[in-house]
Protein backbone atom coordinates (compact mmCIF):
# COMPACT_ATOMS: atom_id res chain seq x y z
CA UNK A 1 0.00 0.00 0.00
CA UNK A 2 1.22 3.22 -0.82
CA UNK A 3 0.33 4.50 2.53
CA UNK A 4 3.25 2.77 3.72
CA UNK A 5 5.69 4.76 1.61
CA UNK A 6 4.01 8.12 1.38
CA UNK A 7 2.67 8.08 4.82
CA UNK A 8 -0.91 8.85 3.75
CA UNK A 9 -3.74 7.84 1.87
CA UNK A 10 -5.20 8.62 -1.42
CA UNK A 11 -8.75 8.78 -2.25
CA UNK A 12 -8.18 5.67 -4.43
CA UNK A 13 -7.00 4.13 -2.17
CA UNK A 14 -9.73 4.86 0.26
CA UNK A 15 -12.56 4.12 -2.40
CA UNK A 16 -10.79 0.55 -3.23
CA UNK A 17 -10.95 0.06 0.96
CA UNK A 18 -14.73 0.75 0.73
CA UNK A 19 -13.76 3.46 3.47
CA UNK A 20 -15.06 6.33 1.47
CA UNK A 21 -18.91 7.46 1.54
CA UNK A 22 -20.92 7.12 -1.99
CA UNK A 23 -21.84 10.28 -4.00
CA UNK A 24 -25.48 9.31 -3.42
CA UNK A 25 -24.99 9.94 0.11
CA UNK A 26 -23.03 12.94 -0.01
CA UNK A 27 -25.79 14.19 -1.88
CA UNK A 28 -27.81 14.09 1.09
CA UNK A 29 -25.65 16.47 3.19
CA UNK A 30 -22.58 15.85 5.52
CA UNK A 31 -21.24 12.46 6.07
CA UNK A 32 -18.08 11.43 8.15
CA UNK A 33 -14.85 10.05 6.66
CA UNK A 34 -12.78 7.35 8.19
CA UNK A 35 -9.42 7.51 6.97
CA UNK A 36 -8.18 4.56 8.72
CA UNK A 37 -7.24 1.38 6.71
CA UNK A 38 -4.73 -0.68 8.72
CA UNK A 39 -5.58 -2.98 11.53
CA UNK A 40 -4.42 -1.34 14.20
CA UNK A 41 -5.86 -2.33 18.15
CA UNK A 42 -8.00 0.38 18.76
CA UNK A 43 -12.23 1.63 18.84
CA UNK A 44 -13.17 4.18 20.62
CA UNK A 45 -14.62 5.64 17.28
CA UNK A 46 -17.09 2.59 17.95
CA UNK A 47 -18.23 3.82 21.31
CA UNK A 48 -18.11 7.41 19.84
CA UNK A 49 -21.14 7.37 17.48
CA UNK A 50 -24.68 7.72 19.15
CA UNK A 51 -26.00 5.52 15.63
CA UNK A 52 -24.53 2.93 15.68
CA UNK A 53 -22.88 4.08 12.53
CA UNK A 54 -19.12 3.05 13.10
CA UNK A 55 -18.43 -0.94 13.28
CA UNK A 56 -15.30 -3.18 14.50
CA UNK A 57 -16.35 -5.27 16.67
CA UNK A 58 -13.93 -8.05 17.92
CA UNK A 59 -11.02 -8.48 17.63
CA UNK A 60 -10.60 -4.66 18.24
CA UNK A 61 -7.89 -4.86 15.12
CA UNK A 62 -11.14 -4.83 12.58
CA UNK A 63 -10.69 -1.71 10.47
CA UNK A 64 -13.71 0.61 11.50
CA UNK A 65 -16.52 0.37 8.87
CA UNK A 66 -19.10 3.52 8.15
CA UNK A 67 -22.68 2.58 7.80
CA UNK A 68 -23.23 5.58 5.35
CA UNK A 69 -27.18 5.38 5.69
CA UNK A 70 -26.93 5.79 10.11
CA UNK A 71 -24.20 8.50 9.69
CA UNK A 72 -25.55 11.76 10.23
CA UNK A 73 -22.31 13.96 9.97
CA UNK A 74 -22.77 15.12 13.40
CA UNK A 75 -19.06 14.74 14.06
CA UNK A 76 -18.97 13.34 17.41
CA UNK A 77 -16.42 10.76 16.68
CA UNK A 78 -13.92 13.50 15.04
CA UNK A 79 -12.40 14.22 18.19
CA UNK A 80 -12.24 10.71 20.06
CA UNK A 81 -10.34 9.17 17.08
CA UNK A 82 -6.99 8.83 18.57
CA UNK A 83 -5.68 8.65 15.42
CA UNK A 84 -7.09 12.14 14.13
CA UNK A 85 -7.98 10.31 11.15
CA UNK A 86 -12.14 11.20 10.86
CA UNK A 87 -13.30 13.79 9.11
CA UNK A 88 -16.94 15.31 7.81
CA UNK A 89 -17.41 16.61 4.69
CA UNK A 90 -20.75 18.40 3.67
CA UNK A 91 -20.62 18.46 -0.02
CA UNK A 92 -24.45 20.40 0.23
CA UNK A 93 -23.45 23.76 1.80
CA UNK A 94 -23.84 26.00 -1.16
CA UNK A 95 -23.93 25.88 -4.55
CA UNK A 96 -19.95 26.37 -4.83
CA UNK A 97 -18.77 25.41 -1.59
CA UNK A 98 -18.86 22.57 0.55
CA UNK A 99 -17.72 22.17 4.34
CA UNK A 100 -14.82 20.07 5.77
CA UNK A 101 -14.32 19.72 9.53
CA UNK A 102 -11.04 18.14 10.76
CA UNK A 103 -9.72 18.11 14.79
CA UNK A 104 -6.69 20.54 15.11
CA UNK A 105 -4.31 20.39 18.02
CA UNK A 106 -2.32 23.47 17.39
CA UNK A 107 -2.22 26.77 19.22
CA UNK A 108 -3.28 29.28 18.03
CA UNK A 109 -7.12 28.28 17.00
CA UNK A 110 -8.21 29.82 13.99
CA UNK A 111 -10.62 32.20 14.38
CA UNK A 112 -14.38 32.45 13.25
CA UNK A 113 -14.70 34.04 10.01
CA UNK A 114 -10.71 34.03 8.81
CA UNK A 115 -9.94 33.28 5.84
CA UNK A 116 -7.57 30.46 6.15
CA UNK A 117 -4.81 28.28 4.03
CA UNK A 118 -6.71 24.93 3.25
CA UNK A 119 -4.42 22.03 2.93
CA UNK A 120 -4.58 18.47 1.42
CA UNK A 121 -3.36 15.03 3.15
CA UNK A 122 0.72 15.85 1.96
CA UNK A 123 0.73 19.34 3.44
CA UNK A 124 0.34 21.28 0.49
CA UNK A 125 -1.79 24.54 0.23
CA UNK A 126 -4.31 23.95 -2.34
CA UNK A 127 -7.12 26.61 -1.84
CA UNK A 128 -8.05 29.21 0.95
CA UNK A 129 -10.94 28.48 3.14
CA UNK A 130 -12.79 30.60 5.35
CA UNK A 131 -13.03 29.26 9.10
CA UNK A 132 -16.84 28.70 9.64
CA UNK A 133 -16.91 27.37 13.50
CA UNK A 134 -14.36 26.10 15.94
CA UNK A 135 -15.16 23.82 18.80
CA UNK A 136 -13.70 23.27 21.82
CA UNK A 137 -15.92 22.20 24.39
CA UNK A 138 -15.05 20.11 27.59
CA UNK A 139 -16.20 16.66 25.83
CA UNK A 140 -13.86 17.17 22.65
CA UNK A 141 -10.88 16.72 25.64
CA UNK A 142 -8.80 19.38 24.38
CA UNK A 143 -8.93 18.27 20.36
CA UNK A 144 -10.49 21.08 19.35
CA UNK A 145 -12.14 20.67 15.94
CA UNK A 146 -12.46 23.05 13.17
CA UNK A 147 -15.11 23.60 10.06
CA UNK A 148 -13.92 25.76 7.33
CA UNK A 149 -15.69 26.25 3.72
CA UNK A 150 -14.01 25.77 0.45
CA UNK A 151 -14.62 25.20 -2.96
CA UNK A 152 -16.60 22.00 -3.79
CA UNK A 153 -14.05 20.23 -5.96
CA UNK A 154 -11.65 20.13 -3.20
CA UNK A 155 -14.02 18.91 -0.58
CA UNK A 156 -12.33 15.18 -1.39
CA UNK A 157 -8.82 16.33 -0.97
CA UNK A 158 -8.49 19.11 1.74
CA UNK A 159 -7.95 17.62 5.34
CA UNK A 160 -6.83 20.63 6.88
CA UNK A 161 -5.23 23.95 7.39
CA UNK A 162 -2.02 25.29 7.17
CA UNK A 163 -0.91 25.64 11.06
CA UNK A 164 -0.86 29.71 11.90
CA UNK A 165 1.65 31.25 13.84
CA UNK A 166 0.81 33.97 16.39
CA UNK A 167 1.60 36.55 14.03
CA UNK A 168 -1.44 35.53 11.69
CA UNK A 169 -4.12 36.67 14.37
CA UNK A 170 -3.12 40.20 14.40
CA UNK B 1 16.54 -5.50 57.28
CA UNK B 2 12.97 -3.93 56.51
CA UNK B 3 10.42 -7.04 55.48
CA UNK B 4 8.11 -6.28 52.60
CA UNK B 5 5.03 -8.46 51.01
CA UNK B 6 5.48 -7.00 47.63
CA UNK B 7 8.04 -4.55 46.17
CA UNK B 8 7.40 -2.82 42.58
CA UNK B 9 10.74 -1.71 40.83
CA UNK B 10 9.53 1.24 38.54
CA UNK B 11 6.17 3.67 39.26
CA UNK B 12 5.10 3.39 35.23
CA UNK B 13 2.30 2.31 33.45
CA UNK B 14 3.10 -1.88 34.15
CA UNK B 15 4.51 -1.11 37.75
CA UNK B 16 1.85 0.94 38.98
CA UNK B 17 -1.18 -1.54 37.50
CA UNK B 18 0.47 -4.26 38.88
CA UNK B 19 0.38 -2.48 42.44
CA UNK B 20 -3.20 -1.43 42.06
CA UNK B 21 -4.00 -4.86 40.61
CA UNK B 22 -2.12 -6.49 43.78
CA UNK B 23 -3.32 -3.85 46.47
CA UNK B 24 -7.20 -4.12 45.94
CA UNK B 25 -7.07 -7.51 46.52
CA UNK B 26 -5.42 -6.95 50.11
CA UNK B 27 -2.07 -7.39 49.39
CA UNK B 28 0.73 -4.60 51.22
CA UNK B 29 2.83 -3.45 48.46
CA UNK B 30 5.39 -0.60 48.42
CA UNK B 31 6.53 0.91 44.68
CA UNK B 32 10.16 2.36 44.50
CA UNK B 33 10.47 4.89 41.51
CA UNK B 34 13.75 6.43 41.03
CA UNK B 35 11.77 10.35 40.16
CA UNK B 36 10.39 13.20 41.75
CA UNK B 37 6.74 11.80 40.72
CA UNK B 38 5.68 8.50 39.87
CA UNK B 39 3.77 7.74 36.22
CA UNK B 40 6.57 6.87 34.14
CA UNK B 41 6.23 7.71 30.75
CA UNK B 42 2.72 8.33 31.16
CA UNK B 43 3.17 11.82 32.07
CA UNK B 44 5.06 12.36 28.90
CA UNK B 45 2.24 11.34 26.75
CA UNK B 46 0.20 14.28 26.04
CA UNK B 47 -1.96 12.17 23.47
CA UNK B 48 -4.70 10.25 22.93
CA UNK B 49 -4.41 6.74 23.80
CA UNK B 50 -5.19 3.60 21.10
CA UNK B 51 -6.67 0.22 22.69
CA UNK B 52 -9.81 -0.88 23.72
CA UNK B 53 -12.52 1.89 24.81
CA UNK B 54 -13.50 -0.68 27.75
CA UNK B 55 -9.95 0.29 29.16
CA UNK B 56 -9.30 3.85 28.93
CA UNK B 57 -8.41 4.27 25.19
CA UNK B 58 -9.26 8.06 23.95
CA UNK B 59 -7.98 9.00 27.06
CA UNK B 60 -4.56 11.49 26.89
CA UNK B 61 -1.53 9.55 28.90
CA UNK B 62 -1.31 12.24 31.31
CA UNK B 63 -4.84 11.79 32.57
CA UNK B 64 -4.39 7.96 32.47
CA UNK B 65 -2.06 8.23 35.16
CA UNK B 66 -3.40 10.63 37.09
CA UNK B 67 -5.91 8.24 37.39
CA UNK B 68 -3.74 5.04 38.04
CA UNK B 69 -1.83 7.12 40.58
CA UNK B 70 -5.04 7.84 42.59
CA UNK B 71 -5.91 4.46 42.42
CA UNK B 72 -3.13 2.81 43.98
CA UNK B 73 -3.18 6.44 46.81
CA UNK B 74 -7.08 4.77 47.15
CA UNK B 75 -6.01 1.03 47.75
CA UNK B 76 -3.19 1.88 50.12
CA UNK B 77 0.19 1.47 47.35
CA UNK B 78 3.09 3.03 49.39
CA UNK B 79 5.69 4.55 47.08
CA UNK B 80 8.98 5.99 47.62
CA UNK B 81 9.99 8.48 45.61
CA UNK B 82 13.37 10.09 44.70
CA UNK B 83 14.29 6.12 45.35
CA UNK B 84 16.66 4.02 43.14
CA UNK B 85 16.78 -0.03 43.55
CA UNK B 86 20.95 -0.14 43.01
CA UNK B 87 20.77 -3.85 44.16
CA UNK B 88 18.77 -7.01 43.99
CA UNK B 89 19.77 -10.14 45.72
CA UNK B 90 19.30 -13.75 46.52
CA UNK B 91 16.35 -14.50 48.58
CA UNK B 92 14.90 -11.56 47.17
CA UNK B 93 17.11 -8.35 48.81
CA UNK B 94 16.70 -5.13 47.00
CA UNK B 95 18.73 -2.50 47.62
CA UNK B 96 17.41 0.95 47.78
CA UNK B 97 19.36 4.53 48.38
CA UNK B 98 15.88 6.12 49.66
CA UNK B 99 15.66 9.63 49.61
CA UNK B 100 14.52 10.70 53.34
CA UNK B 101 12.01 13.85 53.63
CA UNK B 102 15.52 15.97 54.78
CA UNK B 103 16.69 15.35 51.47
CA UNK B 104 19.54 13.10 53.11
CA UNK B 105 19.81 9.63 51.37
CA UNK B 106 19.36 6.09 53.19
CA UNK B 107 20.19 2.72 52.05
CA UNK B 108 18.07 0.26 52.46
CA UNK B 109 17.80 -2.76 52.86
CA UNK B 110 14.43 -4.98 52.20
CA UNK B 111 13.35 -8.36 51.79
CA UNK B 112 10.40 -9.01 49.94
CA UNK B 113 7.94 -11.96 49.56
CA UNK B 114 7.34 -10.99 46.14
CA UNK B 115 9.19 -8.73 43.69
CA UNK B 116 8.07 -6.89 40.24
CA UNK B 117 10.84 -5.74 37.92
CA UNK B 118 9.01 -2.43 36.08
CA UNK B 119 12.03 -0.91 35.12
CA UNK B 120 11.21 0.28 31.39
CA UNK B 121 13.03 0.14 28.68
CA UNK B 122 16.04 2.87 26.99
CA UNK B 123 16.00 4.57 23.97
CA UNK B 124 18.92 3.14 21.18
CA UNK B 125 21.68 5.60 20.16
CA UNK B 126 22.19 5.80 16.46
CA UNK B 127 26.58 6.73 16.23
CA UNK B 128 27.22 9.27 13.02
CA UNK B 129 29.67 11.81 12.34
CA UNK B 130 29.22 14.13 14.65
CA UNK B 131 26.56 12.40 17.47
CA UNK B 132 28.24 13.78 19.80
CA UNK B 133 27.40 17.46 19.28
CA UNK B 134 24.90 19.21 21.48
CA UNK B 135 21.37 19.11 19.78
CA UNK B 136 21.66 15.38 19.07
CA UNK B 137 19.18 13.34 21.29
CA UNK B 138 16.94 10.67 21.66
CA UNK B 139 13.35 11.35 20.93
CA UNK B 140 12.58 10.63 23.97
CA UNK B 141 14.88 13.39 25.64
CA UNK B 142 12.87 16.17 23.44
CA UNK B 143 9.28 14.46 24.55
CA UNK B 144 10.55 15.11 28.22
CA UNK B 145 11.68 18.65 27.31
CA UNK B 146 8.62 19.60 25.81
CA UNK B 147 6.12 17.76 27.53
CA UNK B 148 7.43 17.65 31.11
CA UNK B 149 10.12 20.82 31.27
CA UNK B 150 8.11 22.88 28.67
CA UNK B 151 11.29 23.81 26.82
CA UNK B 152 11.93 23.16 23.35
CA UNK B 153 14.90 21.23 22.17
CA UNK B 154 15.17 23.82 19.29
CA UNK B 155 13.29 25.87 16.28
CA UNK B 156 14.28 23.35 13.75
CA UNK B 157 14.47 19.51 13.92
CA UNK B 158 14.91 16.33 12.09
CA UNK B 159 13.45 13.18 13.18
CA UNK B 160 15.64 10.17 12.59
CA UNK B 161 13.12 6.92 12.69
CA UNK B 162 9.57 6.30 11.93
CA UNK B 163 8.42 4.29 13.99
CA UNK B 164 5.65 5.00 16.32
CA UNK B 165 7.73 7.19 18.18
CA UNK B 166 9.24 9.09 15.62
CA UNK B 167 6.04 9.99 14.50
CA UNK B 168 4.74 10.98 17.63
CA UNK B 169 6.86 12.49 19.10
CA UNK B 170 7.33 14.83 15.80
CA UNK B 171 3.97 16.07 15.84
CA UNK B 172 3.89 17.26 19.16
CA UNK B 173 7.43 19.16 18.26
CA UNK B 174 5.06 20.69 16.22
CA UNK B 175 2.53 21.16 18.54
CA UNK B 176 5.14 22.67 21.04
CA UNK B 177 5.88 25.36 18.38
CA UNK B 178 9.06 23.88 16.66
CA UNK B 179 9.43 23.02 13.01
CA UNK B 180 9.78 19.83 12.03
CA UNK B 181 12.00 19.52 8.81
CA UNK B 182 11.41 16.28 7.70
CA UNK B 183 11.58 12.40 9.34
CA UNK B 184 14.35 9.96 7.84
CA UNK B 185 13.90 6.18 7.90
CA UNK B 186 16.27 4.25 6.82
CA UNK B 187 13.72 0.91 5.42
CA UNK B 188 11.53 1.37 2.56
CA UNK B 189 8.61 1.55 4.50
CA UNK B 190 7.57 3.58 7.39
CA UNK B 191 7.24 2.32 10.67
CA UNK B 192 4.60 3.62 12.34
CA UNK B 193 0.90 3.49 12.35
CA UNK B 194 -0.59 5.13 9.16
CA UNK B 195 -2.73 7.37 10.81
CA UNK B 196 0.23 9.08 13.23
CA UNK B 197 2.29 9.42 9.66
CA UNK B 198 -0.90 10.84 7.92
CA UNK B 199 -1.23 13.78 10.67
CA UNK B 200 2.43 14.80 10.44
CA UNK B 201 2.18 14.71 6.28
CA UNK B 202 -0.70 16.83 6.47
CA UNK B 203 1.19 19.05 8.46
CA UNK B 204 3.87 19.12 5.67
CA UNK B 205 6.61 16.89 7.07
CA UNK B 206 8.25 14.75 4.44
CA UNK B 207 8.98 11.53 5.33
CA UNK B 208 12.30 10.08 3.31
CA UNK B 209 12.45 6.54 3.44
CA UNK B 210 15.15 4.35 2.41
CA UNK B 211 17.24 7.42 3.95
CA UNK B 212 19.84 7.29 6.82
CA UNK B 213 21.76 10.35 8.64
CA UNK B 214 25.51 10.68 7.50
CA UNK B 215 26.61 13.52 9.73
CA UNK B 216 25.68 16.38 12.14
CA UNK B 217 27.82 19.17 11.53
CA UNK B 218 28.11 22.40 13.07
CA UNK B 219 30.94 24.31 15.68
CA UNK B 220 29.56 24.41 19.27
CA UNK B 221 26.29 22.86 18.54
CA UNK B 222 24.37 21.03 15.89
CA UNK B 223 23.99 23.52 12.48
CA UNK B 224 23.16 21.21 9.72
CA UNK B 225 22.21 17.36 9.14
CA UNK B 226 23.58 15.78 6.21
CA UNK B 227 21.59 12.29 4.95
CA UNK B 228 21.35 10.40 1.72
CA UNK B 229 19.42 7.72 0.35
CA UNK B 230 20.66 3.75 1.00
CA UNK B 231 20.28 0.94 -0.93
CA UNK B 232 18.87 -2.65 -0.60
CA UNK B 233 21.44 -3.47 1.28
CA UNK B 234 20.99 -0.47 4.13
CA UNK B 235 24.83 1.31 2.03
CA UNK B 236 24.36 5.15 2.10
CA UNK B 237 24.22 5.73 -1.76
CA UNK B 238 27.36 8.37 -3.01
CA UNK B 239 25.66 11.63 -4.74
CA UNK B 240 22.51 11.22 -3.10
CA UNK B 241 23.44 13.44 -0.13
CA UNK B 242 21.14 16.50 1.05
CA UNK B 243 21.81 18.84 3.53
CA UNK B 244 18.99 20.25 5.88
CA UNK B 245 19.71 23.28 7.90
CA UNK B 246 18.66 22.55 11.52
CA UNK B 247 19.62 22.98 14.98
CA UNK B 248 18.05 19.52 16.76
CA UNK B 249 18.12 16.09 15.51
CA UNK B 250 16.31 13.78 17.10
CA UNK B 251 16.44 10.19 17.16
CA UNK B 252 13.65 7.43 17.40
CA UNK B 253 15.91 3.95 16.93
CA UNK B 254 13.61 1.71 19.07
CA UNK B 255 14.72 0.91 22.76
CA UNK B 256 15.64 -1.83 24.81
CA UNK B 257 14.56 -3.74 27.76
CA UNK B 258 16.62 -2.36 31.64
CA UNK B 259 17.26 -5.85 32.23
CA UNK B 260 20.06 -5.17 34.84
CA UNK B 261 18.37 -5.95 37.75
CA UNK B 262 16.47 -8.98 36.39
CA UNK B 263 20.16 -10.33 35.42
CA UNK B 264 21.25 -9.64 39.12
CA UNK B 265 18.80 -12.24 40.36
CA UNK B 266 20.18 -14.20 38.04
CA UNK B 267 16.76 -14.48 35.85
CA UNK B 268 17.28 -16.41 32.08
CA UNK B 269 17.04 -13.81 29.49
CA UNK B 270 17.03 -14.41 25.74
CA UNK B 271 17.85 -12.36 22.95
CA UNK B 272 15.13 -11.39 20.95
CA UNK B 273 14.98 -8.68 18.19
CA UNK B 274 11.34 -8.32 18.16
CA UNK B 275 11.27 -7.52 21.41
CA UNK B 276 13.89 -5.38 21.53
CA UNK B 277 16.81 -7.62 22.44
CA UNK B 278 17.88 -9.32 25.51
CA UNK B 279 14.64 -10.11 27.56
CA UNK B 280 14.33 -11.98 30.37
CA UNK B 281 12.15 -15.07 29.89
CA UNK B 282 8.43 -15.21 31.91
CA UNK B 283 5.46 -16.97 32.03
CA UNK B 284 1.96 -16.47 31.10
CA UNK B 285 1.67 -15.07 34.91
CA UNK B 286 4.92 -12.68 34.27
CA UNK B 287 6.83 -14.69 36.58
CA UNK B 288 10.47 -14.59 35.31
CA UNK B 289 12.63 -18.29 36.06
CA UNK B 290 13.12 -16.73 39.26
CA UNK B 291 10.05 -17.97 41.63
CA UNK B 292 8.26 -14.89 43.00
CA UNK B 293 10.43 -12.44 40.45
CA UNK B 294 7.85 -11.33 37.96
CA UNK B 295 8.64 -8.58 34.93
CA UNK B 296 6.25 -6.30 33.67
CA UNK B 297 5.95 -3.68 30.99
CA UNK B 298 9.21 -2.97 28.60
CA UNK B 299 11.59 -4.24 31.01
CA UNK B 300 9.58 -8.17 29.65
CA UNK B 301 9.74 -7.21 25.92
CA UNK B 302 9.54 -3.88 24.42
CA UNK B 303 5.61 -2.53 23.12
CA UNK B 304 3.40 0.09 24.06
CA UNK B 305 1.71 1.43 27.15
CA UNK B 306 -1.96 -0.50 26.92
CA UNK B 307 0.14 -4.34 26.86
CA UNK B 308 1.83 -2.83 30.01
CA UNK B 309 -1.10 -2.01 31.97
CA UNK B 310 -2.36 -5.43 30.89
CA UNK B 311 0.53 -7.16 31.71
CA UNK B 312 0.69 -5.09 35.04
CA UNK B 313 -2.66 -6.32 35.77
CA UNK B 314 -1.57 -10.12 35.19
CA UNK B 315 1.59 -9.88 37.53
CA UNK B 316 -0.81 -8.04 40.16
CA UNK B 317 -3.59 -10.99 40.04
CA UNK B 318 -1.07 -13.92 40.19
CA UNK B 319 0.51 -12.18 42.92
CA UNK B 320 -2.65 -11.86 45.01
CA UNK B 321 -3.15 -15.08 44.13
CA UNK B 322 0.45 -16.39 45.32
CA UNK B 323 -0.29 -14.59 48.46
CA UNK B 324 -3.80 -16.21 48.53
CA UNK B 325 -5.73 -12.95 48.51
CA UNK B 326 -7.53 -14.27 46.06
CA UNK B 327 -8.70 -18.05 44.65
CA UNK B 328 -7.36 -20.25 42.18
CA UNK B 329 -10.48 -20.06 40.76
CA UNK B 330 -11.40 -16.18 41.20
CA UNK B 331 -7.54 -15.65 39.71
CA UNK B 332 -7.96 -17.96 36.94
CA UNK B 333 -10.80 -16.40 35.41
CA UNK B 334 -9.35 -12.82 35.85
CA UNK B 335 -6.35 -13.75 34.13
CA UNK B 336 -8.06 -15.13 31.20
CA UNK B 337 -9.73 -11.99 30.57
CA UNK B 338 -6.47 -10.23 30.98
CA UNK B 339 -5.00 -12.86 28.43
CA UNK B 340 -7.53 -11.92 25.84
CA UNK B 341 -7.26 -8.12 26.10
CA UNK B 342 -3.32 -8.70 25.16
CA UNK B 343 -3.96 -11.14 22.14
CA UNK B 344 -6.51 -8.48 21.11
CA UNK B 345 -3.85 -5.36 21.73
CA UNK B 346 -1.34 -7.80 19.46
CA UNK B 347 -3.30 -8.62 16.44
CA UNK B 348 -2.97 -7.17 13.35
CA UNK B 349 0.49 -6.71 10.88
CA UNK B 350 1.73 -4.00 13.56
CA UNK B 351 1.23 -6.88 16.76
CA UNK B 352 2.32 -10.65 15.04
CA UNK B 353 5.81 -10.54 15.71
CA UNK B 354 5.32 -9.64 18.93
CA UNK B 355 2.46 -11.99 19.65
CA UNK B 356 4.49 -14.88 18.55
CA UNK B 357 7.53 -13.86 19.96
CA UNK B 358 5.85 -12.93 23.26
CA UNK B 359 3.98 -16.69 23.32
CA UNK B 360 7.71 -18.30 22.63
CA UNK B 361 8.82 -16.62 25.24
CA UNK B 362 6.08 -18.15 28.03
CA UNK B 363 6.44 -21.81 25.90
CA UNK B 364 10.20 -22.17 26.51
CA UNK B 365 10.08 -20.83 30.35
CA UNK B 366 8.22 -24.06 31.13
CA UNK B 367 11.27 -26.20 29.60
Amino acid sequence: MVLRKTGYLTKEELVNSKCYPSEERFKKGPVAIIECTEEIPCNPCELACKFKAIKIGKPITNIPILDENLCTGCGLCIAKCPGLAIFTVDKTYSDKEGLISFPYEYLPLPVTGSIVKAVNREGKVVSSGKVIKVLNNESLDRTPVVTIAIPKEKLDEVRGIKRLESKDLK
Amino acid sequence: MIKKEVVIIGGGPSGLSAAVEAAKRGAKVLVVDENLRAGGQLFKQIHKFFGSSAHRAGIRGIDIASELLEEARECGVEVWLNSVVVGLFKEKKIAIKKKLSDDSEKLEIIQAKKIVIATGASENAVRFKGWTLPGVMGAGAAQTMINVNRVLPGKRILMIGSGNVGLIVSYQLMQAGAEVVGVIEAAPQIGGYGVHAAKIRRAGVPIYTSHTILEARGDKGVEEAVVCEVNDNWEPIRGTEKVFKVDTITIAAGLKPLIELAMMHDCKCSFIPQLGGWVPLHDENMESTNPGIYLVGDVAGVEEANTALEEGRLAGTAIAEALKYISLEDAGKLKKEIWQRLNELRMGPFGEARMLAKNNISARCKI
